[in-house]
């Protein structure tokens, strides 16, 4: 047993934070230490940064433009990139659709579509949850029939994450009706300009404009568009799920906020003194970072048992739920910190819509409730973290 | 970065899991505590034979050499066995205070015959009014002519009516919450002027109450240099509170399993326990609160031997936070997911829950611990 790095791995380290700190935009960075939301030309101008360099998507293979690195060198990358804190890329194209192409997609497919993930000229969005077919997402509807080199697509795709910006999606289709849930569903890649695509927006708690609805009226998709074999599609989708919970504890995020939420006690005064000073709330602070410490350890043991054997782990549930929990912890401290100034609305409510005034209260309070209000959805997405026991008790405790 | 144990560390932890399989069933356990000192003097010898007790010290004192990794092994499963020797006092504390601070006279006199099982020890330190304030010490310590007369009362002594022999803390100069002018004494247990009066802790254990009154020590008893003991005590403690952390999650996997098998043979309704939903939710949660602990106990373990004393003290008290809060966690849904039987002295899974709530008390809990990490600024510098 040893804590430390090896001296490549911390050479490896100070070579991600250089990188951070030099080629990160100054206004990104600002924007998510503020807790601001970031908008589509903010991804898309850190994803080709990242692509100039060739980190782009160090996790495939090397003739897809991945990196070859060990499971302690994308650890560490990652924990850099979110405590500079910058933004993680996308992770529709680059975590989801592309480890899937390049697994069960045709040469064409991975030819067409990988390098345009890799530097975002694609905008990928995920078209899996359903009104009816949320955490038992094998009871979808939405249907594919296929003609004449065609599928005719019709249904309803929800909590669609950024749609409005996409340019393509990745759905989970019904081909076959006649067979058990799971067996009857294809995979298909849909073109958002295609007619008979609708999106409609939701807003959510926070005044935000996350997710969409997405309506699919008689939409004719190639063929071609398939991915893999027909009716194999829930085998794309839980190896898709497998991927998506790598990363999730989001340890370094965390770090970058509990330092926010010290900086703001600082700042903030409670009974002529600074809030930072006030035992009550030291503590809640150092309770967060116990929790956040041992997150960190347990993330680590993963990974160096990753580094052993390439299986999947159910601990990463473990990730997912504290990880999910501490995150949330860390917006309620946000919220309490600026005290009754958490009440002012000063949230855009929609992209045209800034906030031009002069804030009310202090210049940091306007996005911290809004944070609070939206990160409740840590808990819900990526497998709720109740679908997390239940796979804890069936993976791991034979439940 | 690596988290595996070596294969020596295997085998070591091969042969204590054979130890307590063979010597450490439950029933056996009850028998031990009803023999003089409350553990089991045989076992102990079989500790003496597998080099357990010999474990930290150098080979010329009849040890392996061994380090925290080791020491968090045999703690491991302890925790699991619910062990009741005195290992943690006589060789984590005793043998760990004598090592890193003793001469090379004592050193000599003393770890040999812990190592061979002959001799257990007793860290005579915490009083009344100490709580959890490691430098909180009245006892006196006076010159006297070469040598020290030791005056004072000591409280909770672990395992202190079995031992022969007790290393007391005493202070010679300064306020009674001082860390400067505090030195440390190696005193027998028959000596003129040391009373015991020894008792049962909840857990099944034993400790004692220490009255010390005129008790002459010579000079050649002070370990280290009297009147700055503290850093060592401090130190000592550390690797306590490290050790602990193993033991309490050997007991916290042992109540995890416990009673996820409990749940799978359980019946009611004409189903098992474990297929209803509300149960197994507890049940996962169990497993994270003990995965959350694990990983703290071994940051603990890599941690204790660091020099750096606040980084060191930083994240023996964050796995102290950790474990606390895990133990009572998982020990309290261990008892509430067995229901009834769960309540009763027959069930070993109760037993577990009292040894790891008083493993919380031990050295500072969770609440103490986070207010030193709290006062110490947290363990995230400010950005």
């Amino acid at each position: 047993m040893d804590l430390r790095f090896t001296p490549e791995e911390t050479a490896f380290r100070d070579e991600v934070r250089l990188f951070m700190k030099e080629k990160l935009p100054a206004t990104i960075r600002t924007k998510l230490i503020e807790g601001h939301r970031l908008g589509k030309d903010d991804l898309v101008t850190w994803q080709r940064i990242l692509n100039a360099r060739g980190w782009a998507v160090p996790h495939w293979p090397k003739e897809w433009g991945g990196t070859g690195w060990s499971a302690v060198q994308m650890y560490l990358f990652r924990d850099e990139m979110q405590q500079a804190p910058a933004p993680e890329p996308l992770p529709f194209g680059t975590n989801m659709l592309g480890p899937v192409l390049i697994a069960f997609g045709n040469e064409a497919q991975k030819k067409r579509f990988l390098p345009r993930i890799a530097n975002l000229d694609d905008w990928w969005c995920q078209g899996f949850s359903e009104p009816g077919a949320g955490s038992d997402l094998a009871s979808l509807k939405t249907s594919a029939k296929r003609a004449n080199g065609h599928y005719i697509v019709n249904g309803q795709k929800t909590w669609t994450t950024l749609a409005q910006f996409a340019d393509w999606i990745f759905c989970l289709v019904r081909t076959d009706s006649a067979a058990k849930k799971q067996e009857g569903i294809s995979f298909l890649l849909i073109d958002m300009k295609s007619p008979g695509i609708t999106v409609r927006p939701i807003q959510t708690i926070d005044g935000g404009h996350e997710v969409n609805e997405v309506f699919f009226d008689d939409v004719k998709v190639p063929a071609e568009n398939l991915v893999g074999e027909e009716n194999k599609g829930w085998n794309y989708a839980k190896f898709l799920l497998g991927n998506e919970r790598t990363g999730i504890a989001r340890v370094g995020a965390s770090k970058a906020r509990i330092r926010r939420l010290k900086e703001l006690a600082a700042l903030e005064q409670a009974g002529g003194k600074p809030l930072i000073a006030d035992e009550r709330f030291r503590a809640k602070i150092a309770a967060a970072e116990v929790e956040l410490k041992a997150l960190e350890m347990t993330e680590l043991r993963v990974v160096a048992a990753r580094a052993r054997s390439n299986k999947p782990d159910p601990a990463s549930s473990i990730l997912k739920i504290k990880g999910s929990e501490i995150q949330q912890l860390i917006t309620e401290l946000l919220l309490e910190v600026v005290g009754p100034y958490a009440l002012p609305d000063q949230t855009p409510h929609n992209e045209s819509d800034r906030w031009n005034e002069p804030p009310v209260g202090p210049e940091w309070a306007g996005p911290l409730a809004p944070q609070y209000f939206n990160y409740r959805k840590t808990t819900i997405y990526g497998g709720s973290n109740e679908i997390q026991k239940n796979i804890i008790c069936k993976a791991i405790l034979g439940l | 970065m690596d988290f595996a144990l070596n294969d020596e560390q295997r085998l070591l932890q091969h042969s204590v899991e054979r130890l307590f399989a063979d010597r450490y069933p439950f029933d056996a356990r009850k028998r031990y505590t009803q023999e003089p000192g409350g553990w089991s003097r045989e076992v102990w010898r079989q500790y003496a034979e597998l080099g357990l007790l010999g474990l930290p010290f150098a080979e010329q004192h009849g040890g392996i050499g061994g380090g925290a990794v080791e020491t968090m092994i045999v703690m491991e499963q302890i925790g699991r066995a619910l062990a009741l020797e005195p290992y943690l006092a006589t060789v984590v504390l005793a043998g760990g205070l004598l090592q890193l601070g003793g001469d090379k006279k004592l050193q000599a006199e003393i770890l040999p015959k812990i190592a061979g099982g002959a001799l257990t020890v007793g860290f005579a330190h915490t009083e009344r009014q100490a709580r959890y304030d490691l430098a909180e010490v009245v006892a006196t310590a006076r010159r006297d002519g070469a040598g020290f007369v030791l005056d004072g009362a000591k409280s909770l002594v672990l395992q202190g009516d079995s031992a022969k022999k007790f290393i007391v803390s005493a202070r010679l100069s300064g306020q009674h919450n001082d860390q400067v002018g505090l030195g440390l004494f190696v005193v027998d247990a028959g000596a003129a002027g040391v009373t015991i009066r020894g008792y049962g802790t909840v857990d099944g254990q034993r400790a004692a109450e220490i009255q010390l009154s005129g008790v002459r020590v010579e000079a050649g008893a002070a370990i280290g240099e009297p009147g700055n003991a503290y850093p060592l005590i401090e130190r000592v403690a550390d690797q306590a509170m490290a050790a602990l952390c193993a033991e309490a999650v050997g007991a916290m996997a042992a109540m995890q399993e416990t009673t996820v098998d409990y749940m799978k043979t359980r019946k009611q309704f004409g189903l098992t326990i474990g297929s209803f939903q509300a149960l197994q939710h507890r049940a996962a949660e169990m497993v994270v609160a003990l995965e959350q602990a694990r990983s703290m106990a071994m940051l603990a373990t890599m941690m204790a031997a660091t020099d750096d004393a606040r980084e060191r003290r930083q994240a023996i008290s964050a796995a102290k936070v950790q474990i606390g809060r895990s133990g009572r966690s998982i020990g309290q849904a261990a008892i509430q997911i067995h229901g009834g039987i769960g309540m009763t002295m027959e069930a070993k899974v109760g037993h577990y829950f009292k040894r790891v709530t008083m493993i919380d008390t031990m050295f500072g809990d969770a609440d103490y611990h986070l207010g030193l990490i709290a006062a110490g600024g947290g363990l995230i510098s400010a950005a």
